[in-house]
């Protein structure tokens, strides 16, 4: 039973939500300020943050940045406007999917559960790329022997690339495949997924060695 | 003749008018007063001469005079000159006429007169005696001469011929200079003209280069003053819609998270209240769709809609589309095997949604949804077999709130799709139009640019 927490100022949306995501078995606490949202996620550590963009102290955006300075919360951020604005600007603070108001409670929890999801444990454990060291089943990633805090979507594209070496993935293969979206995803989680993957794992992201762009059609892990 | 329609013919043609006329006016004042003092000039001359003439006979003259003197005063004054003396007379004018002679006893008088050889001047005169007494009184002989003044009116002539020149000079010269002017009022004009067409077609930014401080550029203020209110006005409707749709997602969000619940929750022992919820959930939902249409208009009023182009294999969006919504069955397609294009994937995916749930819902099957290469442009077509659209609905099918038969029943869509499908369509550069197949049944072709994707 997962722990969500709802960071969302207004009470009824925030009372609504809760209602419609415990009847799909999370257990749900809630926090109305940005602040408030920050002090319960270090007190509760829940095991995922769904947050709404617009709120009264910090913005979400500004809640975004500092949960993912803490640690690999996976985070889904709300948005009302839908604008490219608000997408652009969560995701680059670090989200792991987004969804827009008004949300039906089964594209939610669906979304919810995705980003959760740490992949089924596979047989051949650990692979080494390089300096890079890739624990299937432990789910755990070594840079130079030094564990490689990620979000649950960070490793499962890292997984899903890694697991076929030099073989080139759609923008939206990834999404059908680790984020679960229908055929409409949208392809910049893959971008801004790949984005914070290289600042973690690559020497310098700038000039990746390990999840490489293959440009118009998508990524591909090495050959390294 | 009809007077012409256009600004320039008609300033123009004012101003030639003006021109001319003030030209010939000047030139015919100018060619009478000189032909006027010409003339007096020639009768001064002619009637000196014979004065000058007289005065020379004057010793000579014997009273009563006998005929041989007054053939010899004759002689003395040239050809065409008459004498006489009490009923006596020497030479024959036909031309003096009495009243003239009447008058010429006592004094000098002169009459121009118009012959067929030309015009003449007439002059009669007493010649005076100056008796003992020092007393000047005419003598009974008097002089009649007539003097040809052709040459005059030649000259005369020459005057007007040369007036009429200059008006006519003036044409062509008044012609340019009314051209230049009417340019120079005709370009702030059209410039007035184009921005306030672009404006009526709806670029609301178009604003006139203004310059100078004249009535036209006042007219060009004016303009622009009037379409930053209308700008104005209209962004504030438009803020208002956007903030309208906003506020409503907030209850939305939370109705859409309990209505599911209350549907779920409901107990098959009420009925009533099992119906109940299904109808919230239903109309839930239609409201959602509302809002979300209402932003997406929004954006497109407020230029904020973006188009995200990716490579698109359009034959795999297509049917993604149709069986996302579980219409794959009930639509005939007739798609190539592989066509792949730069489009935003999301907005061509709304496009065929509109039109193939109006065909389903409006229209009759069998739908078809044709995919094809036309030159550099793809090609979407749509049809049913329904009855097809009216001519009223044919003309206003993309409006917003449209609804093509008020006597039925509402469609459960928002009645923006069009609107929002034909936004689409030209964000992407493309067109959507609408029509009748030729075996009856409403035919839409949306029309996209067709880059090979890379």
């Amino acid at each position: 039973m997962p722990v969500i927490l709802l960071i969302e100022d207004d009470p009824l949306v925030s009372r609504g939500l809760q209602l419609a995501l415990t009847r799909y078995g999370n257990t749900v606490r809630t926090a109305g300020t940005g602040e408030d949202g920050l002090r319960a996620c270090h007190e509760t550590a829940p095991d995922l943050v769904v947050l709404d963009v617009m709120l009264p102290d910090l913005d979400g955006f500004e809640v975004c940045r500092r949960l993912r300075a803490r640690g690999p919360v996976p985070i889904i951020m709300l948005t009302a406007r839908g604008d490219d604005f608000d997408v652009v600007a969560g995701l680059a603070a670090g989200a792991d999917d987004y969804v827009t108001k008004p949300v039906r409670p089964a594209v939610l929890d669906a979304r919810i559960k995705a980003v959760l999801r740490r992949g089924a444990p596979r047989e051949d454990d650990t692979r080494t790329h390089g300096e890079l060291e890739i624990d299937a089943a432990g789910a755990v990633v070594r840079k130079s022997g030094q564990p490689v805090a990620l979000t649950p979507i960070e490793l499962r594209t890292l997984l899903a690339l890694s697991a076929a070496p030099g073989r080139v993935f759609t923008r939206q293969q990834l999404l059908e495949q680790v984020w679960e979206h229908d055929y409409l995803g949208d392809s910049r989680l893959v971008d801004n997924c790949v984005q914070r993957l290289r600042a973690k794992i690559e020497d310098v992201p700038a000039e990746p060695v390990y999840v490489q762009t293959v440009r118009g059609f998508g990524y591909r892990f090495g050959p390294v | 003749m009809r007077w012409p329609r256009g600004l320039r013919a008609r300033l123009v043609l004012a101003f030639v008018v003006v021109a001319v006329a003030g030209a010939a006016a000047a030139a015919w004042a100018g060619a009478a007063s000189a032909g006027a003092s010409l003339v007096a000039e020639a009768e001064r001359r002619h009637t000196e001469d014979l004065v000058h003439r007289i005065e020379a006979l004057a010793p000579d003259l014997n009273l009563p005079p006998d005929q041989e003197l007054l053939d010899r005063v004759r002689d003395s004054l040239g050809d065409q000159a008459q004498v006489t003396y009490q009923g006596r007379s020497s030479g024959e004018l036909p031309l003096i006429t009495g009243e003239l002679r009447t008058a010429a006893r006592d004094r000098l008088v002169f009459q121009r007169v118009d012959t067929e050889d030309g015009p003449r001047l007439l002059i009669g005169t007493p010649i005076m005696s100056t008796g003992l007494d020092l007393e000047r009184t005419p003598s009974g002989i008097e002089v009649y001469v007539v003097r040809d003044l052709s040459d005059v009116a030649r000259q005369v002539d020459a005057l007007v011929g040369t007036a009429a020149l200059t008006s006519a000079a003036a044409l062509p010269v008044a012609v340019l200079l009314a051209l230049v002017a009417a340019r120079g009022v005709l370009r702030p004009v059209r410039r007035v003209r184009d921005t306030a067409a672009a404006l009526a077609g709806g670029d609301l930014s178009a604003r006139i280069s203004t310059g100078g401080a004249d009535e036209l550029a006042e007219l060009g203020e004016t303009v622009n003053h009037m379409a930053d209110s209308v700008q104005e006005v209209l962004a504030e409707q438009r803020r208002f819609v956007a903030d309208v749709s906003h506020e409503l997602r907030t209850p939305l969000t939370t109705l859409t998270a309990v209505v599911e619940v209350l549907a779920e929750s409901a107990d098959d022992r009420q009925p009533m209240a099992r119906e109940s919820a299904e109808l919230a959930v239903a109309e839930t939902e239609r409201l959602v769709a509302l809002v979300e249409d209402l932003m997406e208009v929004s954006r497109f009023d407020a230029g904020m809609a973006r188009l995200r182009a990716e490579p698109v294999e359009v034959p795999d969006a297509i049917r993604d589309c149709l069986r996302a919504r579980g219409w794959l069955d009930e639509v005939r397609l007739d798609l190539p095997e592989h066509l792949s294009a730069t489009l935003d994937r999301r907005r061509l995916d709304v496009i065929v949604a509109n039109l193939v749930g109006n065909a389903l819902r409006h229209g009759a099957p069998p739908v078809r949804v044709a995919l094809r290469e036309v030159g550099n442009r793809l090609e979407i077509e749509v049809t049913d077999h329904g009855p097809g659209l009216s001519p009223e609905a044919l003309a206003h099918v993309f409006d917003r709130f449209y609804k093509a038969d008020s006597a039925r029943p509402r469609s459960p869509g928002s009645g923006l799709g069009l609107a929002i499908s034909l936004a689409n369509a030209r964000l992407h550069g493309g067109d959507l139009v609408a029509g009748n197949a030729e075996g009856g049944g409403a035919r839409f072709v949306l029309r996209l640019p067709h880059e090979e994707a890379e």
